[in-house]
């Protein structure tokens, strides 16, 4: 198993990492049982633009490094842009994943959608509409066996 | 750069290197050549057989060169199954043995053996009621290996040896960790067959010995040119096999004086890891490989941290899932009851003789920060926080 130099990067040096105090979406996948938990915070204007975001994660080198891409993806970006972010781009710009470590990108997409899921939430609007799931689905848990 | 990875692999030793180097190029011949350049690699063939029977307490007509540990593993189970099938098709083993061994179990499953796979307890010791419990009127085999890799436990191999042979059951020890690094001798330990590997104590890699008990009849493993008492046909790694001896050779006159040194450096690491806080050894404190320190740290993964380690130049390796590549943790570590949340955190730091305290004080300089660093960023560790306060 190989990661590419953009994966390695972004591991030594990942984007993003932290807290936003005064976030208005917070959303976290996975579990500890299986190995990766994803947790993103995100500062959304009034514009729906993500002004700012921030992660944490418990997870493998691809965990972090698809947390830290998919920061970078969705940074300034209006929250409809976010959503139609996929866990394949995230791969790809990271100049690709190793096939069994391609369940990190799927992570990092749903965290966002999970945190935006969030977001609408705290505006008393319902998210499954608009994020296309209620995020309480089994992906989002990946319960273990 | 610290190597701390020695139960994965080790560098091939000065002493094997320059045994080997002739039987690459001058000494070329094909050890069944009748002419001098064939009976002079006949002869460095009979004398490497010679030196790795006498480092193990078995005659040189008991030892069977092989491929590799895996290779030897594979050979004595399905040769057992073989050789024994007509008296039953029962065979105990544990649910910590190298994948070598396991699938190997799994495989024979299949063909209709049934296999029990014995539990360990929490420091990843076997017991000998449970061996004694598990024999039956059909069981032809018990194998269980001297020691562990991934955790460093040693097994009560002689005890097992003797009531394997009371009760008249073939038996297997795999000591591919154990050979080079404590004694090992088949004659205290009872055993029929015997595994060991080349590169686990400076020999080079791809080569290994099967140790069988003589009167043992093992069926053949490879049919070929009547090589290996015609049982593992095909013309001998002579130069590897040379090198294996020599290392060998060399590890074993260096047995007591290394042993010591090494469970020292070992002993110093541990006292060290240990004062990062939710951390734990795994395995016996006491009865361990000297060079195997294995641990958990809790709320970080152990991929993340061999790959921070390894940007500091320390080679390192670890049993979660994401660097096996799949989803469940070691088997080792959940067969000593490990929490699977707990053991993606494992980290195994195997030292050997060549490394140095400036290495381990390197580790403990540079660890602790990397753990310190992964847990930050880390949401479980948060919660660990808001746990504590
Ligand atoms: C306990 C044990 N058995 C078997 C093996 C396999 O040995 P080899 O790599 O020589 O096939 C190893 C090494 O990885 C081991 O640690």
């Amino acid at each position: 198993m190989m990661y590419s130099e953009k994966v390695m990067d972004h591991f030594s040096n990942p984007r993003n990492v932290g807290e936003i105090a005064d976030a208005n979406a917070v959303g976290q996948v996975g579990n500890a049982k299986c190995g990766d938990i994803m947790k993103i915070y995100m500062k959304i204007d009034e514009n729906e633009v993500i002004e700012d975001v921030k992660f944490k994660t418990f997870g493998c080198g691809a965990a972090v490094a698809t947390s830290s891409m998919a920061t970078e993806m969705v940074k300034g970006k209006t929250v409809k842009e976010a959503l139609a972010l996929t866990n394949q781009a995230v791969a790809e710009a990271l100049d690709g994943l190793p096939p069994v470590k391609m369940h990190c990108s799927v992570l990092a997409e749903e965290a966002v959608k999970a945190a935006i899921g969030d977001y609408y939430t705290r505006q008393g609007v319902d998210p499954e509409p608009i994020v296309g799931c209620n995020l309480d689905c089994e992906a989002c848990h990946r319960t273990h066996e | 750069m610290v190597y701390a990875d020695h139960a994965a692999t080790t560098a091939v030793s000065d002493k094997a290197l320059a045994a080997m180097l002739p039987y690459l190029k001058e000494q070329y011949g094909n050890p069944s050549g009748i002419y001098r350049l064939g009976r002079a690699a006949r002869q460095a063939l009979d004398q490497a057989r010679e030196t790795v029977a006498k480092a193990i307490g078995a005659q040189a007509n008991e030892i069977y060169f092989t491929g590799g540990g895996s290779e030897a593993d594979n050979w004595a189970l399905k040769g057992a199954a073989e050789l024994k099938k007509e008296k039953g098709r029962h065979i105990i083993t544990t649910q910590i043995e190298h994948h070598a061994l396991l699938n190997t179990a799994h495989y024979l499953e299949e063909q209709g053996f049934e296999v029990t796979y014995l539990p360990v307890d929490q420091l990843g010791r076997i017991s000998l009621k449970a061996v004694e419990n598990a024999i039956r009127e059909d069981t032809i085999l018990i194998s269980v290996m001297t020691a562990n890799n991934e955790i460093g436990t040693i097994q009560p191999i002689a005890e097992i040896g003797a009531l394997a042979r009371e009760k008249g059951i073939l038996f297997h020890t795999d000591a591919v960790q154990a050979v080079g690094h404590i004694p090992v001798n088949v004659e205290e330990m009872q055993v029929d067959f015997l595994s060991l590997s080349g590169h686990k104590f400076g020999g080079p890699k791809g080569v290994g010995v099967l140790y069988v008990r003589k009167g043992v009849r093992l069926p053949a493993l490879i049919q070929g040119g009547g090589q290996e008492k015609g049982i593992r046909g095909g013309t001998e790694n002579v130069a590897g096999f040379v090198g294996m001896a020599a290392a060998l050779e060399e590890a074993v006159s260096n047995l007591a004086e290394n042993e010591a040194k090494v469970a020292a450096l070992r002993e110093r690491l541990v006292d060290g890891l240990l004062k990062i806080p939710f951390s734990a050894l795994t395995g016996d404190p006491i009865n361990r490989l000297p060079g195997i320190a294995s641990f958990v740290f809790e709320c970080v993964e152990g991929e993340s941290m061999v790959m921070m380690l390894d940007a500091k130049g320390i080679c390192a390796s670890s049993g979660s899932a994401c660097s096996s590549g799949s989803l469940d943790p070691s088997h080792v570590l959940m067969a000593i009851g490990l929490l699977h949340e707990v053991s993606h955190g494992s980290l195994r730091l195997s030292l050997g003789a060549d490394n140095t305290e400036e290495d381990v004080d390197y580790i403990l300089e540079q660890l602790p920060s990397v753990i310190a660093r992964l847990r930050e960023m880390s949401p479980l560790w948060e919660e660990k926080q808001k746990e504590v306060q």
